[in-house]
């Protein structure tokens, strides 16, 4: 499992929420490093690797948090 | 002695209120065809006269009825000349998604013999999916077909008993290979035809297949199920003893006709009103594109000529459809906060499009250039405020 440098909590909202905090929070992170965003609304699955593509953004895949809730990996890129 | 009562007016006045309309002098565009046309003119005046002439049970013996009868076919040989196919292919349904219901499970029911295997596109109507669903949760399989980013299917052999492959996606409009898999395979075909019938020409190969009149500028309750002469199709439900073997209950004859004659209207005109929303589908896919962080899904040319299906980075979809309705578009949005569920549209999931921020625009055929102008002249604000309120 990849150790994240920053991770999002986003449980319980609802989309486009989860999608707005990741890009807010992006400059956060330098370029290379990793975010997580823990979402449990069933449309990040889609729109975080959506979000990655039309932002040029890398997207790691999905894990789960210890509790269950999933939890999508992106790579900060020097195109965001 | 039975004494009728005095009569009373049993509708309450506000039924007939329109609750949408907001006050003042808001020009409204309804670009919402894709869910429900508004009637076409050719249908609103035979509806009239049918609903004189066309009351009876088709079935029986008297005068009435044999004016119904004579309505009822009248109808199913308009439908069957406007689609392409023989009359006593066509049999007319409660709604578009009985159709749907009807085609798929009879089908099955057909080849029960080949085996239980359902396969159908990803980016099916939910009426197929949940056809799909009804099988499986009787002992079939149910699979589904990956789409590409385009929300198209790929072409080619499918291992099943029975597939279902749209006409054309009715969510972003792509136009689907339904005639190169019919050719690849003898697995018989179900289409949905409901998105594109009256619009497109049907395509060739497929075996059974299913439309609605509200789509096309009939009246609604007026499915369509066409089963190919030979093929094995077999009634999935109990079954009805009507003219037709394969309907459920007596048809609306009135409303079938009217279905037949907007389908005839819409079928005259077509290569007209077709350029025309193709080209307002252009100016609207290429200027909305230019909005920042936008979207813009589905085949650009091999598709439906009125529908064009967007999605906004960071915007709420039921806040754009709510803000768009305030100044007076009509617009659907495929995105999970609009829908009655919290899953967002299946057929951007499945095209691995962005879900959220989802509008659909699907155009009349009144549908003018100043309509799109306006809708491309208000959307960038529209957008931007909803982007600020949030946040960004």
């Amino acid at each position: 499992m990849t150790s994240p440098d920053l991770e999002i909590d986003c449980r319980g909202m609802l989309c486009p929420r989860p999608i707005i905090e990741l890009a807010r929070r992006l400059p956060e992170v330098p370029v290379g490093a990793v975010i997580a965003v823990v979402a449990d609304d069933a449309a990040a699955a889609y729109d975080v690797p959506a979000w990655c593509r039309m932002r040029a953004q890398e997207y790691l895949g999905a894990d789960e948090a210890p509790d269950g809730v999933a939890r999508y990996l992106v790579r900060r890129t020097a195109g965001g | 002695m039975w004494v009728s009562p005095p009569p009373r007016t049993v509708l309450r006045r506000a039924t007939f209120l329109a609750v949408s309309t907001p006050p003042g002098p808001v020009r409204r565009s309804y670009l919402d065809t894709a869910s429900s046309e508004p009637l076409h003119p050719a249908a609103r005046s035979v509806l009239d006269q049918a609903l004189e002439h066309g009351y009876a049970d088709p079935r029986r013996l008297h005068g009435p009825a044999r004016s119904a009868r004579l309505l009822l076919d009248n109808a199913r040989e308009a439908t069957a000349e406007a689609l392409g196919v023989r009359p006593d292919e066509v049999t007319f349904t409660p709604s578009g998604t009985h159709a749907v219901h009807l085609g798929v499970l009879g089908l099955l029911a057909g080849h029960v013999r080949h085996g239980d295997r359902l396969v159908a596109t990803a980016v099916e109507h939910s009426a197929v999916l949940h056809a799909g669903a009804w099988h499986a949760a009787r002992g079939g399989t149910f699979d589904t077909l990956p789409v590409d980013r385009l929300g198209r299917v790929r072409a080619g052999a499918v291992a099943a008993t029975v597939v279902c492959v749209q006409s054309a996606n009715h969510e972003v409009g792509t136009v689907q290979p339904v005639a190169e898999i019919a050719a690849a395979t003898d697995v018989p075909v179900f289409m949905d035809a409901c998105a594109s019938a009256g619009r497109l020409p049907l395509p060739d190969g497929w075996s059974v297949a299913a439309a609605s009149a509200h789509k096309w500028g009939g009246p609604a309750g007026v499915g369509v199920l066409l089963v190919r002469k030979g093929v094995r199709w077999r009634n999935p439900f109990p079954g009805d003893d009507r003219v037709d073997e394969r309907t459920t209950g007596m048809e609306d004859v009135p409303a079938a006709l009217a279905a037949a004659a907007a389908l005839q209207a819409v079928v005259a005109d077509r290569s007209e009103v077709n350029a025309r929303q193709a080209a307002l589908v252009d100016r609207l896919r290429a200027g909305v594109a230019r909005i920042p962080d936008t979207e813009v899904v589905g085949d650009p040319v091999d598709r439906l000529p009125h529908v064009v299906t967007f999605s906004f980075l960071y915007v709420d979809g039921e806040a754009i459809v709510t803000e768009l309705d305030r100044r007076g578009f009509a617009v659907a949005s495929g995105s999970a906060c609009t829908a009655s569920t919290l899953e967002p549209s299946h057929v951007l999931a499945a095209m691995g499009a962005l879900t959220h921020g989802n509008v659909r625009v699907s155009l009349g055929r009144e549908t003018t250039e100043d309509d799109v102008d306006r809708l491309l002249a208000t959307l960038p604000e529209v957008v931007a405020g909803i982007r600020r309120e949030a946040g960004l």
